[in-house]
């Protein structure tokens, strides 16, 4: 051990007894405390700590979900009716994890857009944007897994369906499949596994969430600007700046997803899984959840079975090299005159996968998947690549306390260079 | 602190703030808290009804009420005598045998030692009964005589008698 090592004093003892055995407290102080956050970050910077909130309600929920659940084909869809209708405040944890599924991934969507359109995900944060891929794929396979247990006809037919996906691989896909189901068809073996499964993937991608905040703070977060902080004019702390318009956006989000729980719990589930599963008829009509939909857009959008499979993993698999495809070094489509409104359309685009992904795949609805999945991966393969060639940028700001005196200088007139703003005044007082 | 007015607003501020938030914190997590404890089936299964014509004298059943043992015990008229003839006050826990029963040939009580929570032995004519001839229990040696008081042994408390009521001569409503 390092016998010079450096240990932080702070006035409590007892922080500083903590301290000089474990440096959690000086940690803490660190990212959480003066973690200088670029003043210029926008409410887009809070769906992270949204994120995590989320995660974190999730878990518990469905701890507590589980001390009530049965995972067994018999019994499995009666516990949950016996949640809803028995358990005290069943129903409300059940809706709370329901429809925070759904509103987790609403954030993580937001989140990732954010991540796109003010390049976050360009140096020095490529291994954070990836370990965030790897959240997401994570993310989605637990929803999978999760959306089997009640064992309604929605949930049956869905992990029918998903799973049978790997039987288009050539030579293995059927042996595969069998040993992922653990039977022939989708059983009481596949409903025990799921079970595990779900439960430990949170952890799991609690793990890795750890990994992607420890990564964005050693270069710091990005900004609406996409400049790096030169000055501490640039920069307010985490606590209490951040952690306060954090709170404000908790807010609004814990009154979003009340109004959700509260007055239309159900107003993003499928009827038909309140019909136990029945392995002889299949619903007329399957729906994957609308997270899910643009890449289930994707799997029905090509008339070939296995070809369809690989453009669905594909179109996740294309995020984790985003990095590199991306040739420009100027991160926000802010100061991108061309790139943006492809951008844009980007996400108009997967909006309107997603729509087409829950009708029936036929007439103007596969038409107009076919143009979005064009669209998709020429956006990644053509268009990122080379519009970060031709593009021509606009001028960048020559710091983040820039920003601020070109937006308010015409305000006041005159050849003032503008109002220094709170933080800047803070610092002038120190 | 106080000298300034201003300090007062923020102080108000963020008192408010934090009572708030301790307030909705306390709310979230109360539902949580209250989903442990039993659910309206466990609850509505709490009460059991029990036919007891068939239980000869000196006979003895065990039914299952609330997931725990019961003992239902139609004493002889010795069982009956021995439990009348102790003084309660020289017991661990003291109670006459009067308070003990509705019927005096009819003994109800929780068959779970409270001690550590067994079940004492004495149901079945094999039985050890112990030095009361009543219930003994295995596991740390404790002695209960004919009105399932404690005599001898770890056990701090009598036998519980669970609420009960006669529907009728023979039957019996447990819970």
């Amino acid at each position: 051990m390092d016998k010079n090592r450096k240990v932080y004093q702070f006035k409590n003892p007892v922080l500083n007894w903590i301290e000089f055995r474990l440096p959690i407290i000086s940690y803490f102080k660190k990212e959480y405390g003066d973690y200088p956050m670029p003043k210029n970050c926008n409410y887009f910077w809070s769906f992270g700590a949204l994120a995590t909130i989320t995660l974190v309600t999730m878990i518990v929920s469905g701890i507590f979900l589980a001390m009530n659940y049965t995972p067994h084909t018999d019994m499995a869809f009666d516990s949950v009716e016996r949640i809803m209708r028995d358990v005290n405040y069943g129903w409300l944890m059940r809706y709370i994890h329901s429809n925070g599924a759904a509103f987790f991934f609403i954030i993580v969507y937001i989140h990732i857009v954010r991540a796109m359109y003010f390049g976050s995900y360009k140096y020095p944060r490529e291994l954070n944007w990836i370990l965030g891929v790897f959240i997401f794929l994570l993310m989605m396979a637990t929803s999978f897994l999760g959306y089997t247990l009640p064992w309604g006809q929605m949930s049956y037919w869905g992990a029918t369906v998903i799973t049978n996906l790997f039987s288009a691989i050539p030579f293995i896909g059927e042996g595969l499949k069998t040993w992922l189901l653990g039977d022939y068809n989708v059983g009481n073996a596949t409903l025990n596994r799921f079970f595990a499964l779900h439960y430990v993937l949170p952890f799991v991608i609690f793990g890795v969430v750890g990994l992607h905040v420890a990564a964005v703070h050693v270069h710091g977060s990005n900004n609406p600007d996409g400049i790096d902080i030169k000055t501490n004019n640039d920069s307010v702390n985490f606590f209490p700046y951040m952690l306060i318009k954090d709170t404000v956006a908790m807010c609004a989000f814990g009154v979003a997803i009340s109004a959700v729980i509260f007055f239309g719990p159900n107003l993003m589930a499928e009827v038909d899984n309140y019909i136990p599963a029945d392995p002889l008829v299949t619903p007329a009509h399957i729906v994957p959840n609308w997270y899910l939909a643009p890449f289930y857009a994707i799997l029905r959008a090509v008339p070939d079975k296995l070809g369809g499979v690989l453009l669905m993993f594909g179109a996740i698999v294309i995020l984790f090299v985003l990095p590199w495809l991306d040739r420009s070094k100027v991160r926000s489509c802010n100061y991108r005159p061309i790139y943006k409104w492809f951008m844009m359309g980007f996400f108009v685009n997967f909006f309107a996968l997603g729509y087409v992904g829950m009708l029936p795949a036929e007439g103007l609805y596969l038409l107009i998947a076919r143009v979005g999945l064009l669209y998709y991966f020429g956006f990644f393969f053509i268009i990122t690549p080379f519009v970060g060639w031709i593009e021509k940028p606009s001028k960048l700001p020559l710091s983040i306390s820039d920003v601020y005196a070109k937006n308010i200088a015409p305000n006041i007139g005159g050849g003032e260079k503008g109002i220094p703003s709170p933080a800047m005044q803070k610092d002038t007082n120190l | 602190m106080a000298k300034k007015p201003k300090n007062k607003r923020r102080d108000f501020l963020q008192l408010s703030t934090v009572t708030l938030g301790a307030v909705g914190t306390a709310a979230f997590i109360w539902p949580f808290l209250k989903s442990m404890s039993p659910a309206e089936d466990t609850l509505a299964a709490g009460s059991t009804e029990v036919d007891i014509s068939a239980i000869e004298e000196g006979q003895s059943i065990t039914i299952k009420w609330r997931g725990k043992p019961v003992f239902i015990k139609k004493r002889t008229k010795d069982e009956i005598n021995a439990a009348k003839m102790v003084q309660a006050s020289d017991l661990r826990d003291p109670q006459d045998d009067a308070d003990r029963v509705q019927k005096e040939e009819w003994l109800v009580l929780v068959g779970v030692c409270t001690h550590l929570g067994c079940v004492p032995l004495g149901q079945k004519v094999s039985d050890m009964k112990g030095e009361y001839d009543g219930w003994y229990c295995p596991c740390h040696g404790s002695h209960y005589d004919t009105s399932g008081r404690i005599r001898k042994g770890p056990a701090p408390k009598n036998l519980d008698v669970p609420p009960y009521t006669f529907l009728n001569d023979n039957t019996i409503k447990i819970g």
